[in-house]
């Protein structure tokens, strides 16, 4: 049974709806990752599971009890809030117990806890510390201290790593990993950060203005995005979209100035002649003659690779290039993409279309797909 | 402002020094007044440096004024009046910042302008309640058509006259207000979900941050109670059991009325002890008083 299950969650701030009815089921220890862009309800879903905001309609149950109506306190979640939100006048002790003493347990036994809590975290020399004596990384690790005390049904992280600059990010994302594994909680995580996600969920669910666009494991994310939205957000760069037509007996898409782009036949044996767009990862593409034309614009340097930026069909297209190309801006490009790589969705509504075979899911980018049947 | 206009800053310091000897001018001739005898004190040009009868003047003054009794009772009203007014601001703000309520803003206004109505515009009505408490109730009972008599509540020649009708307070609702409304949602969230309810969150993370405000309004309160004039005036007429230290000065000011001799020594001797304390509290509070107002402390 799931642990947390949601059902057609929706919530209004007077007449402006900001959760378009939400389904998620959550299995007990699995955690899940709420990925989106700032605005699209991810906080407001995960503040409706803790219970600091009303739900509006639908109906949210935490190991089968149905808590919409039920405090907070009572709901056994545990929160981690993206400035931590530790209680300035209270020590690193003082922060991490305060829920075992508002709980009533004797002095004794807080100090006990609290230092299971801290050494497991590294935060036992500084327990008499105040938050404000404590670096950004550390008071992450007392907000962390504070959630697994009261040995939690749930974990809930709301942006938790936002606060912190880069090295610590990556450093943190380990440790909170390192935490799931060894306690086990079932753990929703939001953030705005694709890396966060992919690096951290067991599943993504990916949100955009209210609405899931996608629940899937990182994997499926990457490599089989449902929606061109979902496509564009996850990956660093996003994948490339080109709008064309698709022509199903010769197996291309004809983009706007003319150009033919193939895509594989045997995998998309359903699509018919229309508008569609066609997508592939920069990683895919190659710097070759006799491949898309296009105009370069300006390159990303990534120290091992750059990221060429060219213009093709009137459309952004970026290309994964390792080692140096030295080129000038305006100067002719020629991209080649492997035919198997190409993925098509539709043009109107923009979701993956319909009818693929095989479900090539490429492990790993640049890895050859299947053999057209 | 890094910027070199030695001609602006030679005006700003003129303008403080004659500012300075302006404010401290009357208190230094206070006690200048305090230190000369009798004699010295009435010749004019009065003398500018101080003497050496400053302890018996003290000594006469803490006598005639009855001051070991006076200096008690207005101390007692004045840390009544301030702890009063701390704690009804601070509750009345944590209602007004924290709760969703009906006619919740209709409350803050009213609160809000009673800033316009001193003590000294609504003193009457003010008086008739102290005389009689339950009045106003008694009021509403009769307008409301039942007979039933409400024992008096006579409030005069009391400590909790003194106090009571001292310790609303807009001013101070309005700062911890303002206090409030900087405290970050997250943290009431998090006490939240910790399991701490509204009293427990106000007791546990509200007073303690909020200490220099605390302090600040402490501060203002004090003096501006310890020097309440007109209000202990009215309400007592038991001088001998309840007068307070600045009624008593009244007394020790000579003035034709009561036709005795200008010993000005004797009362400028009195000033400074009536003076003592909200200086005290000044100083050893100021520190946290900037602190409170400013509020970069988190």
């Amino acid at each position: 049974m799931a642990e947390i299950a949601l059902r057609g969650v929706r919530k209004s701030y007077g007449k402006t709806e900001v959760v378009h009815g939400v389904d998620l089921d959550i299995a007990a220890g699995e955690l899940v990752v709420i990925l989106g862009p700032s605005g699209c309800g991810k906080s407001t879903l995960l503040r409706m599971v803790a219970g600091l905001e009303t739900i509006t309609a639908g109906q949210i149950s935490i190991g089968g009890v149905v808590v919409n109506r039920l405090e907070p306190r009572q709901r056994g979640c545990a929160m981690v809030f993206q400035n931590y939100a530790l209680y300035p006048h209270m020590t690193v002790a003082e922060n991490i117990g305060y829920s075992l003493k508002i709980a009533g347990l004797s002095r004794a036994e807080r100090r006990e806890r609290v230092g299971k809590v801290a050494a497991s975290l590294g935060l036992t020399e500084f327990l008499e510390r105040k938050p404000g004596q404590l670096s950004g990384g550390q008071r992450q690790r007392v907000a962390m201290g504070r959630a697994m005390i009261r040995e939690p049904r749930v974990f809930l992280y709301d942006e938790p790593l936002s606060n912190l600059d880069a090295r610590l990010r990556v450093a943190m994302r380990v440790e909170i990993r390192k935490l799931h594994q060894r306690l086990a909680t079932t753990t929703l995580f939001v953030t705005h950060d694709q890396v966060e996600a992919m690096t951290l969920a067991d599943r993504i669910v990916v949100m955009n203005k209210g609405v899931v666009e996608q629940v899937g494991t990182p994997q499926d994310v990457y490599n089989r995005p449902e929606s061109t939205y979902v496509a564009g957000f996850i990956g660093a760069p996003g994948l490339n979209l080109l709008h064309g037509i698709a022509d199903s007996d010769r197996g291309v898409v004809t983009l706007r100035d003319g150009q033919r782009l193939s895509y594989d036949r045997g995998r998309w044996p359903e699509v018919g002649h229309g508008p569609v767009i066609a997508g592939f990862r920069a990683e895919v593409v190659k710097l070759a003659p006799a491949g898309l034309a296009g105009r370069f614009d300006f390159a990303e340097e990534l120290g091992a690779a750059q990221l060429i930026h060219a213009t093709i069909a009137g459309e952004t297209v970026v290309a994964h290039v390792s080692g140096a190309t030295r080129l000038n801006g305006g100067e002719p490009v020629s991209f080649v993409v492997d035919p198997a790589e190409v993925q098509l969705f539709d043009a109107s509504t923009g979701r993956r279309l319909a009818g693929e075979n095989g479900s090539a899911v490429a492990s790993a980018p640049g890895a050859r797909a299947m053999v057209p049947a | 402002m890094i910027e070199r206009t030695p001609i602006l800053d030679f005006m700003t310091h003129v303008l403080l020094v004659v500012s300075f000897v302006a404010l401290l001018m009357p208190m230094w001739i206070v006690f200048v007044a305090a230190t000369h005898d009798f004699h010295t004190v009435n010749q004019v040009p009065m003398p500018l440096m101080p003497g050496s009868h400053l302890f018996e003047n003290l000594a006469a003054a803490w006598e005639r004024g009855n001051f070991g009794r006076v200096m008690v009772n207005s101390l007692t009203v004045a840390l009544g009046v301030t702890g009063g007014k701390i704690v009804i601001a601070a509750l009345s703000a944590f209602s007004i910042v924290y709760f969703r309520y009906r006619l919740r803003m209709l409350m803050f206004w009213l609160i809000f302008i009673t800033l316009m109505l001193p003590l000294e515009v609504r003193i009457v009505p003010t008086y008739a309640v102290a005389a009689d408490a339950l009045r106003p109730f008694q009021g509403m009972l009769d307008f409301a058509g039942f007979s039933i008599d409400l024992p008096e509540w006579n409030l005069l020649n009391s400590y909790s006259g003194l106090i009571l009708p001292l310790i609303a307070t807009a001013t101070g609702t309005f700062l911890y207000r303002q206090f409030f409304l900087t405290v970050p949602d997250e943290l009431t969230e998090a006490a939240k979900m910790d399991g701490a309810g509204p009293v427990r969150f106000f007791l546990e993370v509200l007073m303690p941050l909020s200490k220099t405000n605390m302090a600040a309004l402490a501060t203002i309160m004090f003096v501006w109670s310890w020097n309440q004039y007109l209000w202990p005036l009215l309400v007592v007429t038991d001088h001998q059991n309840y007068a307070t230290a600045t009624m008593q000065l009244q007394k020790i000011v000579p003035g034709p009325l009561f036709g005795e001799p200008p010993v000005w020594n004797v009362a400028m001797a009195a000033n400074l002890i009536v003076m003592f304390p909200p200086v005290l509290v000044t100083i050893l509070l100021q520190r946290w008083f900037v602190r409170g107002l400013i509020q970069t402390d988190k």
